[in-house]
């Protein structure tokens, strides 16, 4: 690296700074959409030219978590005076909140999916990344009988778009009782992954030198110890790293989602554009509804960045 | 107080011979050496000791038990490796007591053993540092460490201070010396350099193509080399090998290394020792610099030769001379001879000379 600067390379790194910053905020632009949409009134979301000012409010999340219908006749100013604030909130919008019979507030189809969704992505994201770290680390310190067959294999099954299968696997989890259940969403999810998982893992486990485990051996340690005391520390960055894109993976997921599940294990992909269809879409709620669906993936990435950052150099420079 | 015995190993890596039908053993608390180009079967055979290879026939024994089917954790033996291998995400002071968690070793025995054996190597101060804060020298004292501290019944060393620069590699020489001499416990020590080995090893195992050569104290292998190999790979600079032919015009016995220069002169007593070599055609003389005398003057049982390159290494000049078409180099002391070019005189102190049958490489035994 020159020490000193001329100005024509400070002119250029200013350069390279402004096109940086231009091409963030082009990706962030669909982002910043989707968060002020969620924050807007419903009659300014769908305004044109877009409203950029406005007072934020909370209704659409309020509206996105609880089950309404559409207000017959107005609440009396005793009713609006009792209900508590979201309520209110519900009553502003010509709909009321839908209760049981005993009075129960009921939720809205939301919450459960979201849930879904961090049930199916968190475990096949764990079952995928734990399988392929044994499964690289088979093949990256052991004599395996047709090795490069096997990885050849285990390559191939993503060499065609999922979908192609989608009919198929949809008969074969029909047969055994799989569809719209969360063991099938993980099974499949998992097989996804486990292919993207034992190669990136076998890339991480390789620049790992064998002597830290011999040394482990020499020390006392049985194999199985040293893969949990030195291998598995050692490639925590590299786990970091591919657990984040097995779950994107999991959490992204729409076609299988939308053709394998109905209600009990439907996830939030497809449940979100469902709400388009039914009566007038309210854009702000399914702004709501999309936005908190980004939050689990952001925060995720967020807290892994640094294995992320290095994971993607690992193994570009020689120690 | 460990006795380590070879006998008959044997092993392959696919159909290449690795180690073939070593027997060797190693004295309680012995430094042994084991010295040998790379890819000659000696860092195999450390491994094979070690248990993170297995042998194809042979048996390792360690106190008289036979190990060769034993894991390596169950062996009791500690290791030193070339790349240090200290685990990264563990400070200096994990990494040594790593060796005495396995044991199920109490907290306050484990931090009380790891302070001991830091003191000794004067690593104490940094005992809360990283591996990757630490300087090579001090890499290889924690690793040395790591081995040490659960007072294994032997160490195992495969050229652990290869990766140092040369100053580092004397100072931890020394230490390493100094360390045996205090803790002494049987080792095995693997390296290429052979000044590592004669400074340090009671005995010297030499090895070529996963044969065994030599086994024997540095002054014997260097003064007493078995056959060619041996004579050529150790000491440095290099023994000068030629082929010799011994004439004896009745009173006189010379080797000459030429055909064209008259031959040096060697008592008369050589004839005896060659024992019917001498005729065969097959002979080859063996002399180290130092045995070729070099004087400016003619004098008696000189023989006229031309300087053709001059190395001056300080201390001490290695010069080559031209005699006939052969080369010999002399080790001569600093400046002696001024330029090459110069005709100067040299002579073969018999004392120092040894003579090999080429054919078999196998060194007579000729002492005069």
């Amino acid at each position: 690296m020159a020490a000193v600067q001329t100005t024509g390379e400070r002119t250029l790194n200013k350069l390279a700074i402004v096109s940086v910053l231009i091409v963030t905020m082009i990706f962030l632009a669909p982002i910043y959409w989707i968060v002020s949409t969620s924050f807007k009134p419903r009659n300014l979301a769908t305004t044109v030219p877009p409203t950029i000012v406005f007072t934020p409010e909370v209704s659409p999340f309020v509206k996105l978590m609880l089950k309404r219908s559409q207000l017959r006749e107005q609440p009396t100013p005793e009713e609006y005076a009792a209900a508590p604030w979201w309520e209110r909130l519900v009553f502003d919008g010509g709909e009321k909140v839908v209760r049981d019979g005993k009075g129960e507030v009921q939720l809205s189809g939301y919450p459960s999916r979201f849930l879904n969704s961090l049930i199916v992505a968190i475990i096949s994201t764990v079952l995928a990344v734990s399988m392929g770290t044994f499964t690289a680390y088979g093949f990256s310190r052991f004599k395996v009988k047709g090795e490069d067959d096997w990885l050849f294999f285990i390559l191939s099954t993503r060499m065609l778009p999922p979908v192609v299968v989608a009919i198929p696997m949809f008969l074969m989890y029909r047969t055994f009782g799989l569809n719209d259940t969360h063991i099938g969403l993980i099974i499949l999810y998992t097989a996804f992954n486990l292919s993207f998982s034992v190669w990136l893992m076998k890339g991480f486990i390789d620049e790992i030198p064998k002597e830290y485990e011999e040394a482990a051996l020499v020390d006392g340690y049985t194999r199985m110890e040293a893969f949990f005391k030195i291998v598995l520390p050692e490639a925590a960055t590299g786990i970091a790293a591919t657990a984040v894109f097995c779950f994107i993976t999991a959490w992204n997921e729409y076609v299988f989602a939308l053709i394998m599940t109905r209600r009990d294990a439907q996830t939030a992909p497809p449940f979100i554009p469902s709400q388009v269809g039914s009566g007038l879409p309210d854009w702000t709620v399914i702004a709501a509804g999309t936005f908190l669906f980004l939050l689990p993936v952001a925060i995720f990435t967020f807290l892994l960045r640094r294995h992320l950052l290095r994971g993607m150099s690992f193994g570009a420079i020689r120690k | 107080m460990t006795e380590i015995v070879l006998r008959g190993i044997q092993k392959w890596f696919g159909p290449v011979q690795v180690i073939k039908d070593l027997n060797l053993t190693i004295a309680p608390n012995e430094f042994i050496v084991m010295l040998g180009q790379s890819g000659c079967g000696k860092t195999t055979t450390l491994r094979a000791i070690a248990g993170l290879e297995t042998i194809d026939e042979g048996d390792i024994l360690i106190d008289g038990k036979p190990v060769q089917h034993l894991k390596c954790s169950d062996r009791d033996i500690a290791m030193v490796f070339q790349s240090f291998s200290l685990y990264p995400h563990m400070t200096v002071f994990e990494n040594i007591a790593f060796p005495l968690r396995a044991t199920r070793m109490g907290k306050a025995d484990v931090d009380k053993a790891v302070r001991e054996i830091a003191r000794v190597l004067r690593i104490t101060d940094l005992l809360d540092r990283r591996p990757s804060a630490l300087s090579g020298g001090d890499m290889q004292r924690v690793a040395i460490g790591r081995a040490l501290v659960r007072q294994p019944k032997a160490m195992l060393m495969d050229e652990p201070i290869g990766a140092l620069d040369a100053k580092l590699r004397e100072e931890m020489r020394a230490e390493i010396k100094r360390l045996h001499l205090k803790q002494g416990s049987t080792t095995i020590y693997v390296t290429h350099d052979q000044v590592e080995a004669m400074s340090l090893a009671d005995r010297i195992v030499i090895m070529h193509e996963g044969v065994l050569q030599q086994v024997g104290s540095p002054e014997e292998v260097y003064s007493r080399p078995q056959n060619l190999f041996v004579a050529q790979f150790v000491g440095s600079p290099v023994m000068n090998v030629s082929p010799a032919a011994v004439r004896d015009d009745g009173g006189a016995v010379s080797v000459a290394v030429d055909a064209t220069v008259p031959g040096f002169p060697f008592p008369r007593e050589l004839l005896g020792h060659l024992n019917g070599h001498a005729s065969g055609g097959a002979l080859a003389m063996g002399i180290r610099p130092e045995g070729v005398l070099v004087s400016r003057e003619a004098r008696d049982g000189y023989v006229p030769v031309e300087v053709h390159l001059i190395e001056p290494l300080g201390s001490y000049d290695i010069v080559d001379l031209k005699v006939g078409e052969a080369m010999l180099r002399a080790r001569t002391s600093a400046g002696f001879v001024p330029a090459a070019g110069e005709r100067v005189h040299a002579r073969i102190d018999p004392a120092q000379a040894h003579f090999f049958d080429t054919a078999s490489g196998q060194s007579l035994g000729v002492r005069l």
